[in-house]
């Protein structure tokens, strides 16, 4: 195999997997006669995905919205908190075990909290998505920043630079690779709570179709939203993967640079 | 070399413990020494004797445990200004190209921090004019961990250079170098030293790269290191590879190979 087929086939790769555990599944229904309701067959997920696609997409991008607002919350208060944790021991002692407690309770419980602070809509959704990925993030950018080889910062302590000069210069590029490893993880689960919060009570977003569908029996709908979600999960992904190449390249040592 | 009134950097009974309690390690015990405005001194001795040590006490890094560290007439209690360091792991930043490793001190120390936005050019020419001067002229661009092991041991000597620092801490800054160019290094160092006249540190273990560049050479004994032997060199300079072979310039080197070989006895 040439360097340049093999690329090709590694590209392929997952589409491939794909298509045989679409293939499965449709094949698993028709031999074992799944009435739809229980499970759908992909043929049929994918016939009401385009014939009901302009719901979908609006449906999809109020989800969008709601997690990108939410991610983006997470992203810049995980890395606040996330460098103030890094930098002093002392927030360290402080907020982490604490941050620890909270990230332990489950987050469909504070969802009916939520609403009754600030109403149905998307702000309950964009709260969730919030304080689901945020956690990641704060741990990941402390880690990167604490541990920071003492040399470095001696480096700098040497040539007389300040704590602030410390934390931009050494402190948060190399936090960086943290923070975009930690974003991978984050962007996942943002989407869970939005779409947990859109579920669990809510009159908009990806979830709230998929409840209704469901409570109608409307399987194939319900499947249709799964997929989207997955969809849109895995393109958020593939943004932050793509920005974590181009940023942190020094990272990986060129590695991945093709 | 005329002994200046009071010394540029003066340790009085200097001890460092790393730890506290039962798990302390005396590093450096009870070192003395006084180097002159101007001067270059070497410090020699075994592996693990405090040499590392006693370069982070010169400079403020670290606090000693016992004694005083007075620089410029005044007691040291944080790091001191105007120093130019190479640490002995290079410690150049991998996000950073070479170029930008060497120039980071410009971004950093006053004057040059002010100036560096509005001459920019004629910084990038010096930083690029010093590391053609150890031979990497054409990996500026290059990221540090696209150096081999010596290129970055000099890449770490220009960063340590470039904001022309009065007081030069060089630990093992030859180390990974071959001897040749390790010799052209030397003789590199020596110009730019007759040139500016900073003061300046070197840890080496070789022997003859202490007494081709120092004024004086500290001999240090095993761990907790104190200060065995105070040897003057007053070869004349500028001193070349045809003065690594003359009798005196040999003889000095085996009067401090000897007094080390006691400490591994
Ligand atoms: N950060 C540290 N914490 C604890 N102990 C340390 C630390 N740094 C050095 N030491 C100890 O102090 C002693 C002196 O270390 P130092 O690095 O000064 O030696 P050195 O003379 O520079 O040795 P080498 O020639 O191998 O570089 C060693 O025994 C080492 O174990
Ligand atoms: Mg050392």
């Amino acid at each position: 195999m040439t360097a340049r087929q093999e690329r090709l086939a590694r590209l392929l790769m997952p589409w491939l997997t794909l298509g045989v555990l679409l293939l499965a599944w449709e094949l698993a229904c028709i031999v074992f006669d799944v009435p739809e309701i229980i499970a759908p067959r992909p043929s049929r997920v994918f016939e009401v995905a385009v014939q009901r696609w302009d719901l979908l997409l609006r449906f999809c991008l109020e989800t969008l919205w709601t997690t990108l607002i939410g991610f983006a919350l997470a992203i810049g208060f995980g890395l606040l908190l996330g460098l103030a944790i890094g930098a002093s021991p002392f927030i360290y002692a402080g907020l982490y075990p604490l941050l620890i407690a909270f990230n332990a309770i489950p987050k469909v419980a504070i969802v009916p909290i939520l609403m009754i602070w600030v109403g149905i809509g998307a702000l309950p959704a964009v709260i969730t998505a919030f304080v689901i990925s945020f956690f990641p993030i704060v741990v990941n950018v402390a880690t990167g920043l604490a541990t920071i080889e003492p040399e470095m910062r001696d480096l700098l302590r040497s040539l007389g630079a300040s704590h602030w000069e410390i934390l931009t210069k050494v402190g948060i590029p190399r936090a960086m690779p943290y923070l975009f490893a930690s974003l991978k993880v984050a962007a996942t689960l943002a989407f869970v709570g939005s779409v947990l919060s859109e579920t669990v009570g809510g009159n908009r977003g990806i979830g709230f179709l998929m409840l209704s569908a469901s409570a109608r029996n409307d399987s194939a709908t319900t499947f249709a939203g799964l997929f989207a979600i997955a969809i849109m999960g895995v393109g958020v992904y593939a943004v932050c993967a793509l920005i974590e190449r181009r940023m942190t390249r020094w990272a990986f040592r060129g590695e991945l640079v093709r | 070399m005329p002994p200046a009134p009071s010394p540029l950097v003066d340790l009085r009974n200097v001890s460092l413990a790393y730890g506290e309690g039962k798990d302390a390690t005396l590093a450096l015990g009870d070192a003395t020494m006084s180097i002159a405005q101007g001067e270059f001194v070497a410090v020699v001795g075994p592996s693990g004797c405090g040499k590392s040590t006693l370069m982070k006490l010169v400079t403020g890094l670290i606090a000693p445990t016992s004694g005083e560290v007075w620089v410029r007439d005044a007691r040291v209690t944080g790091p001191i200004k105007g120093v130019g360091m190479a640490f002995q792991n290079s410690t150049l930043m991998p996000w950073r190209t070479t170029r930008d490793n060497v120039m980071l001190p410009l971004e950093v120390v006053e004057p040059h921090k002010r100036r560096l936005r509005t001459d920019r050019a004629f910084y990038f020419d010096k930083a690029q004019k010093l590391l053609a001067s150890v031979g990497l002229g054409e990996f500026g661009d290059k990221y540090p961990w696209q150096l081999s092991g010596g290129m970055q041991q000099r890449a770490n000597v220009c960063r340590a250079l470039i904001h022309e620092p009065q007081i030069l801490m060089l630990d093992e800054p030859f180390g990974a170098l071959d001897a040749f160019t390790r010799e052209e290094l030397w003789g590199i160092m020596q110009q730019l030293w007759l040139e500016r006249r900073f003061t300046a540190v070197l840890v080496t273990h070789d022997l003859r790269e202490a007494v081709f560049l120092a004024d004086t050479v500290y001999v240090m004994s095993r761990r907790p290191g104190r200060i065995v032997k105070i040897r003057t060199v007053d070869l004349p300079r500028p001193r070349t590879l045809e003065t690594t072979f003359t009798p005196a310039f040999v003889d000095i080197v085996h009067e401090l190979r000897e007094r080390i070989q006691l400490e591994h006895a």
